[in-house]
């Protein structure tokens, strides 16, 4: 294999790994408050509103309805707006990112759900606002089911991000389709999914690791 | 220290079918008109069954429950009319146990009783100063940085006692603290409850479909059923003479003490012709130690065939219980009851059966 194809193999994990990285980052940033919204904001809960509920429930699932591929061309008007330009590796963070978010709401939601309303009582029982009983109790015994929801989003962002070729985007897949698949280049083709395969394992233990760390039960 | 005024608690039924007039949901009433005063220092007991309301009287005085109406006041401060910053304020003094304890899994020990002091925004030194000595009288000192998942049900208890009482609060709200737990842990938990209650002064409302817990340390028992609170008594009392039909259920129950079978199906409510009764006794204090058995058989010529007796201690108290048939003539067996109530002696007829001879 030449050494420009060693190199174009580097810059597109590189590029994954910038891209993958960055929208988990900002989905969890966004993912996990929208988590929090959609559990505490229910009806009987600490924050009860819910009409709030119902229209962030319907919004949350609108966003995970739309298949990725659509919604990167849909929203490229946005795209350019948020980064200046609707292709390039930026340009595709944007549509992942957007794609994550609620995905990462839901899981969240989801090991929210999972501690006994009984903490939340006591916790209230000791006079806790609900900042507190957000910051205290909530998002601490989450943690490992946050983390896994986490974990499972970064696995799907690397998937997703084999899409962002569409928009130029550049990475893993993007080189596997146009060096292996079309140009019919096995060699390539093979790398690049061996590498996929190691990222997700790796992404995968890491995870693991982290929530073994956090959990105590 | 809590006083409860005609609070009553409804809730809209879940998905409620709305009945006849439009608009008109159907509701429940966990609670009705219920009155409870608890002094400053006593340990009161709520006793009822599953669904009797128990739950949602003990979280309407911390008003995790908010009453639908009637006035709750706990250390002179009307719980209803508070606002929400002096409601958390007002909960600091009020400390609250649960049945499955509910603490943190991700804090240790240490954490865990912090959690409360740490919500009240106090410094970690301070903290630290606070905490030592709840783990010493919880006896948890060599558990402090252990985590919950490594702790028995009795030691989860003391650390969710020691996180109740880091606020230094007036009350205590035991809500079935003990009902998770071996009798054996029951014991050293409630044991822990009556020290703190006796050191510290603190008053204690607590909730239990337990009779033992209210025998071991309760000073008042209220009883609930159906939302209602239908029988209030000193707990001695209450184990001589319940006044209610449900509390001689909880009482029998709890006391095993019943006739036998085979005498249960001959009883016959009216006296006949030759018939005699069959009593239960309940004594206590002085009359416990008084031969009043045979000078019943002196004075009043009446024999006693004893069925079943039984002695229990009620904290101070020592409890007489049995269950006798008078065998005589009709005058002399009445008279020999009136004999025993002039005795202090609680006298419940169960019934009558005919004589064998």
């Amino acid at each position: 294999m030449s050494s420009a194809m060693i190199d174009l193999i580097i810059k597109a994990t590189l590029d994954t790994l910038y891209m993958v990285g960055v929208s988990g980052l900002l989905a969890a940033m966004f993912g996990v408050p929208l988590g929090v919204m959609l559990y505490v904001t229910r009806p009987r809960q600490i924050l009860a509103r819910p009409a709030l509920n119902q229209a962030l429930g319907i919004v949350t699932n609108i966003g995970r309805s739309i298949p990725f591929i659509i919604l990167m061309v849909a929203i490229i008007p946005f795209t350019r707006m948020v980064v200046g330009t609707s292709i390039g590796t930026n340009a595709a963070i944007v549509p992942l990112t957007i794609a994550a978010i609620p995905f990462v709401a839901r899981l969240v939601e989801g090991a929210l759900n999972e501690i006994p309303p009984g903490l939340v009582e006591a916790a209230q029982s000791m006079g806790a606002t609900p900042g507190q009983i957000i910051t205290k109790v909530l998002l601490p015994e989450a943690r490992g089911g946050i983390i896994t929801g986490l974990t499972i989003t970064i696995v799907t962002l690397v998937s997703y991000s084999a899409m962002a070729g569409a928009v130029g985007g550049g990475g893993l897949g993007d080189l596997g389709i146009r060096y292996g698949y079309n140009r019919f280049n096995p060699t390539v083709m093979l790398i690049t999914v061996a590498i996929l395969v190691v990222m997700v394992q790796g992404f995968q233990s890491l995870g693991d690791y982290l929530v073994r760390k956090s959990d105590r039960k | 220290m809590i006083t409860l005024r005609n609070v009553s608690k409804t809730y809209p039924i879940k998905g409620g079918h709305k009945d006849g007039a439009r608009g008109h949901v159907k509701v429940v009433e966990a609670l009705k008109n219920a009155n409870l005063h608890v002094p400053q220092g006593s340990i009161h007991g709520v006793i009822g069954l599953s669904g009797a309301g128990k739950s949602t009287l003990i979280r309407c005085v911390n008003l995790l429950e908010r009453p639908t109406s009637g006035s709750v006041t706990v250390d002179g401060q009307e719980m209803t009319r508070l606002s929400a910053s002096a409601l958390n304020q007002a909960r600091h003094r009020i400390g609250m146990i649960f049945q499955h304890f509910n603490l943190l899994t991700t804090r240790n020990v240490f954490d865990n009783i912090a959690l409360p002091l740490e919500l009240m925004g106090m410094k970690r030194t301070a903290i630290r100063e606070r905490v030592m000595p709840l783990l010493e009288l919880t006896g948890l000192t060599d558990k402090i940085s252990q985590f919950p998942a490594q702790l028995s049900g009795g030691q989860k208890q003391r650390v969710a006692i020691a996180r109740a009482l880091a606020s230094e609060p007036r009350v205590l709200l035991c809500d079935e603290a003990t009902s998770a737990l071996d009798p054996q842990t029951t014991g050293s938990i409630l044991e822990l409850l009556r020290d703190i209650n006796q050191t510290l002064g603190l008053t204690i409302l607590l909730i239990t479909h337990e009779m033992e817990v209210v025998k071991s340390i309760c000073h008042r028992v209220s009883l609930i059923s159906d939302g209602e609170l239908v029988e209030e008594a000193d707990v001695g009392d209450f184990f001589t003479a319940p006044g209610t039909q449900l509390g001689r259920e909880f009482l029998n129950d709890f006391l095993q003490l019943e006739p036998p079978k085979g005498l249960v199906e001959r009883l016959e409510a009216e006296p006949g012709e030759h018939t005699h009764p069959v009593v239960r006794l309940a004594f206590s204090g002085d009359a416990v130690s008084t031969p009043l058995i045979s000078r019943l058989a002196r004075d009043c010529e009446v024999d006693v065939s004893i069925l079943q007796a039984k002695v229990e201690s009620i904290q101070e108290r020592t409890l007489g219980l049995m269950i006798a048939e008078l065998l005589g003539p009709a005058e002399k067996t009445s008279q020999a009851i009136d004999y025993l109530e002039s005795h202090d002696l609680h006298v419940e007829v169960l019934g009558h059966v005919q004589r064998d001879d």
